[in-house]
C-alpha cells in the first residue's frame, strides 16, 4: 500500500485503468474479463441492462467484492482493493442512487461525521471553519444548518457528492445519482460534477440508464451484457440506438408498443374513485393532502412525480397498508376498505413496488405465496377453513410453468428466489384471476429488457378488456408510452392533468419539481 | 437410486441433525463445567437420566412437569406465528391459577365435571384476556410486547401473591397462604394406570390442535402470513390487528389454561407454589422446539425430565437443584446458536458436490 500513499498527496482527479475484470457467484459469472480505462477529468458512463455487471465491477472498486482475476491501476500504479479502506485511501469514493444522510442530524454534522475517524471530542468550531472554507470553492451554497431530512432530493444527492470532495475523492462512482431527481435537478448535479472533471480535480465514473445523461454529460462510454464487454465508444462518435443496440445485442424497433386505438369512453362511470384523501407518513407527518382522482374502465391512468411526494403513501393507502386520516375510496361506487370480500367482489389486483416487501411472506413456500388471492376460496378451502394442500400445489405448479418462475420447487421458500422470479410468482398470481381494477407501482423497476416489454404488454392487455389500471411511476417514459391521463403528484397534492397524447416532458417536470403555472390543464 | 434418496433425505436431515448435534456441544459444556465443581461428568449424566427417564416412577414424574411446560411453550409458541415474542407465561399462569380456583371454589358444590370445565374455561379466558392485553397494547399503543407481557408477568405474580395473602385468603391455610379449595372430589384425576393427571393429555391435544390448524386450515395460513410479512398480509386483505391481537390471546388460553391445570389437578388451591417456573421454561421449550406446536411436546418432555432429575441430583450428588436450571441455559444458548448453522453446511444440500465455490451462490440476480 505504499503506492497509494504516494498518490494520495497529489490532488488531480485519479486515472484508473481496469484489465480483464472478472467476478463469479457460484456457477455465475457475473463480471467477465472486463477492460476500461479512464484517464484523470474523464467523466466515463457505464451503461447496461439490469443485471450486466456494473454493480459488480464499481463493487469491485469500492472493495465490497474483490475479484476474482485482473488488475486495477491507479494512476498508472497496479493497486489492491481487498476494502473499502483502501478505495478510500486510494481516493475511491461512491454515490449510491438513495441517500446514506442521517436525516436527524444537519449537513454539517453530516459532512462531519463521515470523516473516517474523529477524536472522542469534537472540536465544533474548528471543524466548522473548516467546512465553511471547503464550501467556499465550490460553486454554489448548501445550507449547513438544515437538517437532511427537510432537503429535497436534489439537494441531498449534492450534499452526498460534496462529502465524497470533502473527504477529498478523487475518484468518484455514480450509481444511477439522478433516479430521484427531476430533470433539472439532475442538470444541477451532473453539471457540477462535470465541471469538476473538466478541471481535472475529479474522475467519474457514472452508471445511469438516462441515454439524455450519457450523451449530455460523459465524453466515453462503455456498455456491459451479461457480464461481458459489449462495447465502447466516444460518447461524440456515437448516437442513442448504437449505444441501446450494444446493450441489448439486436437493432431496437425503435417504435413504441402499439396500442389499441379504440378511444377511451368517457361516459363510463369510473371504477376507482378517491374523493379528498388524507393521509400521514412513518413520521406522522401529512402525505396526502387531499387527492382526488378517478380511473374509468378500460383506462390507464398514469400518476408522475418524483419519489417522496406521496405516491408511495398513497398505493399503500390503496392496499390497505396504511390508514387514511380522512376521505373515501369508492370501488364501483361502493365504500372500500381492502378486506378479503371487497378485494375478490371487485376483482381488484395490485402489483405493489418492491413485491418481496410490499406482496410476498418471505419465509411462506412459492405454492402458499402463490394462494395468499385464494386461499379460503374453492378449490383450495374445503369446508371454509380446510386447507386442500393438492389443490394449492396444483395451482402453484400451474402457475410456475406458466409464468416461467424459476425457482427450486414450489415448496420452497419464497425467499430463496432470485428478484425477477418473486416479481415473477406476484404476476403470476394477480394476474390468474379475473380482474377489473389493477393498482400497479413502479412495475418495471429491477426487470430486464424482456420482462419491461413483457409486463407492459399484459398492462396494455388488460386495459383492452376494459380493466381500470392505475399506474403509479416514475418513470416518464413508461408513462408516456402506456398512460391514456397523466397526473403529476407533488407534496401530496395532484397538481396538474393532462391527457398523456398532449403531454409535454418539459411542462410535467416542471410541475413534478414543485413548480405551478399560472394555467391548469383540466380534462 | 442412491442419490434420489439423498436427494430426498438430506434436506430433512439438516434441521434434525444440527440441533442433535448441538445438544451434544451443550453437554460438553455441561460435563465442563460439573468437572470444575468437582464432580463425575459421566456420574452427573447418568443421574439425569435416571432421574428423568431411568424409570416408570421417574417418566411418570417426568411427564407430570412437562404437562404444564407444553401449555406453557404453546403460549410462546403461537403468537410466534403472527411475529410476537411473548414471555410472559408465568404471570398468565398466575391469574389464570387464581381465577380458576376462585371459579372452582364458587361451583365447587356441582358436579365435578362442572366445577372442572368451569374452572378450565375461566382460566383460559382470563390468560387470554392478559395476553391479549399485550397484543393489544402492541397494535395500538405501538408497546414492545416482549417487555409488556414480560412486566405484566411480574404484575400477575404479585396480583397471585396479593390475592391469596389478602382478600381471598383461606382462613384455614395458615402457614402456606392459599385460596379455598376447591375440594378433592373436584379434582382433576388421573389417566388410568398412570401417576400422571389428566393435564397431560389435555396438553397434547392442545398441541395438536394447534399443529394441525397451523398446518392445515386456512386459519393457520392466513396467521403465517400475518407474522411472516404483515404488509402482504394487508395487501391480502386481512385485518392484521385481529389476528395479532387473536394469537396473543390464544397463547394467553395456554398459558391460563395450564395454571388452571396446576389448581385442579395438581394444588386443589391457588398458593404461591403455582409459580414454579414453568412459564419461563415454557420460553425454552418454544424456541427449542422453533415455535412448532409438534415440537413443543418432545422438548416440553425432555425438560420435563431434566427438571425432575434435579431433585435426585441433590440427594445423591449434594449438588444445588439449580444444576439443572445450569444445564437447561446451557441448551438454550447452544441450540439457539446452532440456528445460525442451518443452510451453512454444503454437505446438506443436493447435488453440492458440483459447486465449485462455497458461498454467496445466487447473490446477483
Amino acid at each position: 500500500m505504499n503506492s497509494s500513499k504516494e498518490i494520495l498527496g497529489k490532488s488531480h482527479g485519479l486515472d484508473l485503468e481496469i484489465i480483464g475484470l472478472s467476478k463469479r457467484f457460484g456457477d455465475v459469472i457475473a463480471l467477465d474479463n472486463v477492460s476500461l480505462r479512464i484517464p484523470s477529468g474523464g467523466f466515463h458512463a457505464l451503461l447496461g441492462e439490469n443485471g450486466a455487471g456494473k454493480s459488480t465491477l464499481v463493487k469491485c472498486l469500492v472493495g465490497f467484492y474483490t475479484p476474482d482475476a485482473g488488475d486495477v491501476l491507479a494512476d498508472h500504479r497496479e493497486v489492491k482493493i481487498p476494502s473499502p479502506r483502501e478505495a478510500s485511501q486510494l481516493g475511491i469514493g461512491m454515490v449510491y442512487q438513495s441517500f446514506t444522510l442521517v436525516p436527524g442530524m444537519t449537513v454539517a454534522e453530516n459532512l462531519v461525521m463521515s470523516k473516517g475517524s474523529l477524536p472522542a471530542l469534537i472540536n465544533w468550531r474548528k471543524e466548522r471553519e473548516q467546512l465553511v472554507a471547503f464550501i467556499e470553492t465550490l460553486p454554489f451554497k448548501i445550507p449547513l444548518d438544515k437538517f437532511a431530512g427537510t432537503l429535497a432530493a436534489g439537494e441531498k444527492q449534492k450534499v452526498e457528492i460534496i462529502k465524497q470532495l470533502y473527504l477529498q475523492r478523487r475518484f468518484l462512482i455514480l450509481d444511477e445519482p439522478t433516479s430521484v431527481l427531476t430533470p433539472d435537478e439532475a442538470d444541477e448535479v451532473l453539471g457540477f460534477v462535470k465541471n469538476l472533471a473538466t478541471a481535472k480535480a475529479l474522475t467519474v465514473l457514472i452508471i445511469t440508464h438516462k441515454f439524455r445523461e450519457v450523451t449530455a454529460y460523459a465524453d466515453d462510454v462503455t456498455v456491459l451484457r451479461r457480464g461481458k464487454f459489449a462495447g465502447c465508444g466516444s460518447v461524440a462518435n456515437l448516437n442513442v440506438d448504437q449505444m441501446a443496440e450494444m446493450m441489448v445485442g439486436s437493432p431496437l424497433a425503435h417504435q413504441p408498443i402499439a396500442r389499441s386505438i379504440v378511444p377511451m369512453n368517457l361516459e363510463l362511470r369510473p371504477y376507482l374513485v378517491v374523493e379528498h384523501l388524507h393521509a400521514r407518513g412513518d413520521l406522522d407527518q401529512p402525505v396526502l393532502n387531499g387527492i382526488d382522482l378517478a380511473v374509468r374502465p378500460g383506462e390507464i391512468l398514469g400518476i408522475a412525480g418524483v419519489s417522496g411526494n406521496g405516491q408511495k403513501e398513497l398505493v399503500e393507502v390503496l392496499l390497505g397498508q396504511r390508514k387514511k386520516s380522512s376521505g373515501q375510496i369508492f370501488v364501483e361506487g361502493e365504500p372500500y376498505s381492502g378486506t378479503r370480500a371487497e378485494i375478490s367482489q371487485h376483482k381488484v389486483i395490485m402489483l405493489p413496488e418492491e413485491p418481496l416487501r410490499n406482496a410476498c411472506v418471505a419465509s411462506l413456500s412459492v405454492a402458499e405465496n402463490m394462494a395468499l388471492r385464494n386461499y379460503d376460496r374453492p378449490p383450495l378451502a374445503k369446508f371454509g377453513f380446510l386447507l386442500n394442500r393438492r389443490a394449492l400445489n396444483q395451482q402453484a405448479q400451474r402457475y410456475v410453468e406458466t409464468f416461467g418462475v424459476k425457482t427450486d420447487g414450489i415448496n420452497a421458500k419464497m425467499q430463496t428466489l432470485s428478484g425477477g422470479n418473486v416479481q415473477r410468482a406476484v404476476l403470476a398470481r394477480e394476474l390468474s384471476h379475473p380482474v377489473n381494477l389493477l393498482i400497479v407501482a413502479n412495475p418495471v423497476f429491477g426487470l430486464d429488457f424482456n420482462a419491461v416489454a413483457e409486463t407492459h404488454a399484459r398492462l396494455l392487455a388488460a386495459r383492452a378488456s376494459s380493466t381500470a389500471i392505475l399506474l403509479v411511476s416514475e418513470d416518464l417514459d413508461e408513462l408516456l408510452e402506456l398512460a391514456d391521463r397523466i397526473v403529476v403528484m407533488s407534496e401530496g397534492k395532484l397538481v396538474y392533468e393532462i391527457p398523456a397524447d398532449q403531454a409535454d416532458i418539459r411542462v410535467l417536470g416542471h410541475y413534478m419539481a414543485g413548480g405551478h403555472l399560472e394555467e391548469r390543464a383540466v380534462t | 437410486m442412491y442419490a434420489g434418496i439423498k436427494r430426498f433425505l438430506l434436506p430433512i436431515a439438516e434441521p434434525v441433525l444440527v440441533p442433535t448435534g448441538a445438544v451434544l456441544v451443550a453437554m460438553l459444556l455441561f460435563a465442563g463445567f460439573i468437572a470444575l465443581v468437582g464432580q463425575s461428568p459421566p456420574e452427573v449424566f447418568w443421574i439425569l437420566y435416571q432421574g428423568g427417564f431411568g424409570s416408570s416412577f421417574s417418566l411418570q414424574n417426568t411427564l407430570v412437569l412437562a404437562s404444564p411446560l407444553i401449555l406453557t411453550g404453546l403460549a410462546v409458541a403461537i403468537p410466534a406465528q403472527a411475529g410476537m415474542v411473548i414471555i410472559g407465561g408465568e404471570g398468565a399462569l398466575a391469574v389464570g391459577a387464581l381465577l380458576a380456583a376462585v371459579a372452582g371454589y364458587a361451583l365447587h358444590d356441582t358436579a365435578p365435571f362442572i366445577v372442572q370445565l368451569g374452572m378450565l374455561t375461566v382460566g383460559a379466558l382470563t390468560g387470554a384476556l392478559w395476553f391479549g392485553l399485550s397484543g393489544w397494547l402492541r397494535n395500538y399503543r405501538g408497546v414492545n410486547e416482549t417487555i409488556s407481557s414480560l412486566l405484566l408477568s411480574y404484575m400477575g405474580i404479585a396480583l397471585l401473591n396479593y390475592c391469596i395473602q389478602g382478600p381471598l385468603r383461606d382462613p384455614a391455610s395458615t402457614n402456606n397462604p392459599s385460596t379455598r379449595p376447591i375440594g378433592d372430589a373436584n379434582m382433576i384425576g388421573n389417566i388410568p394406570g398412570l401417576d400422571v393427571h389428566y393435564g397431560l393429555i389435555i396438553g397434547i391435544v392442545c398441541a395438536l390442535i394447534a399443529w394441525f390448524v397451523l398446518k392445515f386450515t386456512t386459519i393457520g395460513l392466513a396467521l403465517r402470513a400475518v407474522g411472516g410479512n404483515p404488509r402482504a398480509a394487508q395487501m391480502a386483505g386481512l385485518r392484521v390487528n385481529i389476528w395479532v391481537v387473536g394469537a396473543a390471546a390464544m397463547g394467553g388460553a395456554a398459558a391460563g389454561l395450564s395454571g388452571a391445570i396446576e389448581v385442579a389437578a395438581v394444588h386443589g388451591d391457588a398458593n404461591s407454589a403455582i409459580v414454579a417456573g414453568y412459564g419461563f421454561t415454557g420460553i425454552l421449550v418454544a424456541f427449542i422446539a422453533r415455535q412448532n406446536p409438534l415440537a413443543v411436546i418432545p422438548v416440553a418432555i425432555l425438560f420435563g425430565g431434566i427438571d425432575a432429575a434435579g431433585s435426585l441430583l441433590q440427594r445423591r450428588l449434594d449438588m444445588p437443584d439449580a444444576t439443572v436450571i445450569v444445564f437447561q441455559g446451557i441448551l438454550f444458548v447452544v441450540i439457539l446458536a446452532s440456528d445460525t448453522f442451518l443452510g451453512r453446511f454444503r454437505f446438506f444440500k443436493p447435488g453440492a458436490a458440483s459447486e465449485p465455490k462455497p458461498g454467496t451462490a445466487g447473490a446477483k440476480s
